[in-house]
């Protein structure tokens, strides 16, 4: 059960994971990922950072009362994570299809850390965790992701700001700040984690022509359809 | 030598130097070095009689003139809804349970526990992550990764683990409220009989339980003796960790 994230997985699907600030265009990327596997003939499922029913309730609660701490932030979306591995992630690598994420534990290292968790804790507390076949990172400079931010108008989230660390009243200046260590934290896990760094400062399509280059190599070498023979039937 | 709570330190900390530090890698941005106040542990099955051994020891150190903050297992503001949920749609996996578990305890330690020990407080904890450990390990929870989740949580000054044997137990539980799904383990399937599964899953909590003392200290306390003999014992100990650390504020004029 444990200590997967840092070994290969045994499932016949692959786990293609993006990470990123908000602002670096890692959704974009994903979704025209999506695109072109599903052209392709792959079988593909999508599943994004915090999205899971049960969870989203008490995160909800928590956010409205503006009552979560580093800590309970952090586990509440541990708790989510593994909701999300054991029925959205696992069982689709089980039936041998492509499971994108939009955000996985490194995002949680990355944001948790900045928040004041303890780094080997997260580590520790993740490692149930299954290790991706690929994790691109899209690095983008601080001040181009709150350009992108502002041009789309987007209102900057609570938590997402880092408001709750009280570091600025000011939500764009928080989120710089706030942003900023977390892009710090990234770096760390390029190479503890083999991310693979993507320049989410050029243009949409030369992401994506690079993104399509290193996908190629390990949907191709994807393994067969899973064995359909009953389980517990000797040959 | 034998008896429970003579092998002790002598200024009676559990443990001597973990007691009131955090277990392992902790919070790094609350320091809790040096916090005068007291954690107590009350650990025990379901049905043991914690509750009642709580109330009444509450009674007496406020009456002997401590501070008390008495805190439980699942009663999160933050949490209480989502494990109810949680718990009558049967739906979760297990790590998700344990995780939500521990979401609900960080939230308590961090609003409840944390700042009554920074007050002076005497914090009696009607169970501890111990209760977490237990159920968890005989759901087939890996024992190590358990124990690195809950490194954020504080060593108690004292543990009391009320112990108990299955059949006192069975006894007991009939007679109040009876057996529940959850205290009877029925998710771990051992069958459609509930006495049946009641009777397997505690005997697996409690030797877990049991496996857990001299790791954390546990002062374990025969809990079918008579409720007030019980209460005597606890107090002796209580009294005695008490009078090295902070003696009461007056002796009693009567």
């Amino acid at each position: 059960m444990l200590n997967t994230l840092t070994q290969p997985h045994e499932y016949p699907g692959k786990l293609l994971v993006v990470e990123g600030i908000d602002g670096s265009g890692k959704t974009t990327q994903l979704g025209l990922l999506a695109k072109w596997l599903i052209a392709e003939g792959h079988r593909v499922f999508i599943t994004e950072w915090n999205s899971s029913a049960l969870v989203k309730a008490a995160t909800k609660t928590g956010k409205k009362k503006n009552a979560l701490t580093p800590m309970t932030f952090s586990l509440l979306h541990a708790t989510d994570f593994a909701d999300r591995l054991l029925y959205k992630i696992i069982p689709p690598l089980k039936a041998g299809m492509i499971v994108l994420a939009d955000r996985y534990a490194f995002t949680a290292f990355a944001r948790d850390v900045t928040r004041g968790v303890d780094r080997g804790w997260l580590r520790e507390l993740y490692s149930f965790a299954v290790r991706p076949d690929l994790s691109l990172y899209f690095r983008v400079p601080i001040e181009v992701s709150v350009d992108r931010l502002m041009a789309r108008r987007i209102k900057l989230k609570f938590y997402e700001a880092g408001m709750d660390l009280g570091w600025s009243a000011n939500p764009v200046e928080s989120f710089r700040l706030f942003q900023g260590k977390v892009l710090e934290e990234y770096d760390r896990l390029v190479d503890e984690f083999g991310l693979q760094v993507i320049d989410a400062a050029g243009s949409i399509t030369d992401q994506q022509r690079l993104v399509r280059a290193v996908v190629a190599p390990i949907v191709n070498a994807r393994a067969t359809e899973p064995d359909m023979v009953a389980v517990g039937e000797d040959v | 030598m034998t008896t429970a709570g003579q092998d002790e330190a002598p200024d009676g900390a559990n443990g001597g130097s973990l007691a009131g530090r955090y277990y392992g890698r902790g919070i790094p941005y609350l320091p809790i070095e040096g916090y005068p106040g007291k954690l107590i542990a009350i650990e025990g099955t379901d049905g043991v009689g914690r509750t009642t051994q709580i109330q009444l020891l509450r009674e007496w150190l406020e009456v002997k003139g401590y501070g008390v903050v008495e805190t439980g297992w699942t009663r999160s503001p933050l949490m209480q809804p989502t494990i109810e949920i949680a718990k009558s749609s049967n739906t979760l996996n297990k790590l998700t349970f344990v995780l939500l578990y521990a979401t609900d305890f960080a939230d308590r330690l961090e609003k409840e526990i944390i700042p009554a020990l920074k007050a002076g407080f005497i914090v009696l904890s009607d169970r501890y992550i111990f209760t977490a450990l237990a159920r968890a390990g005989v759901r087939g929870i890996d024992r190590s990764w358990l124990r690195s989740l809950y490194g954020f949580a504080i060593a108690p000054h004292m543990v009391f683990y009320l112990n108990v044997d299955v059949k006192t137990l069975i006894g007991r539980v009939l007679a109040s409220r009876g057996m529940d799904f959850w205290e009877s383990g029925m998710d771990l399937k051992h069958g459609d009989d509930i006495y049946d599964s009641f009777r397997a899953y505690q005997n697996k909590l409690l030797r877990e339980y049991a496996s857990m003392g001299d790791e954390f200290n546990f002062r374990t306390v025969d809990a079918r003796r008579a409720v007030d003999r019980i209460q005597d014992e606890l107090r002796r100990q209580v009294a005695a960790f008490l009078e090295g650390i902070e003696p009461p504020p007056a002796k009693p004029d009567l």
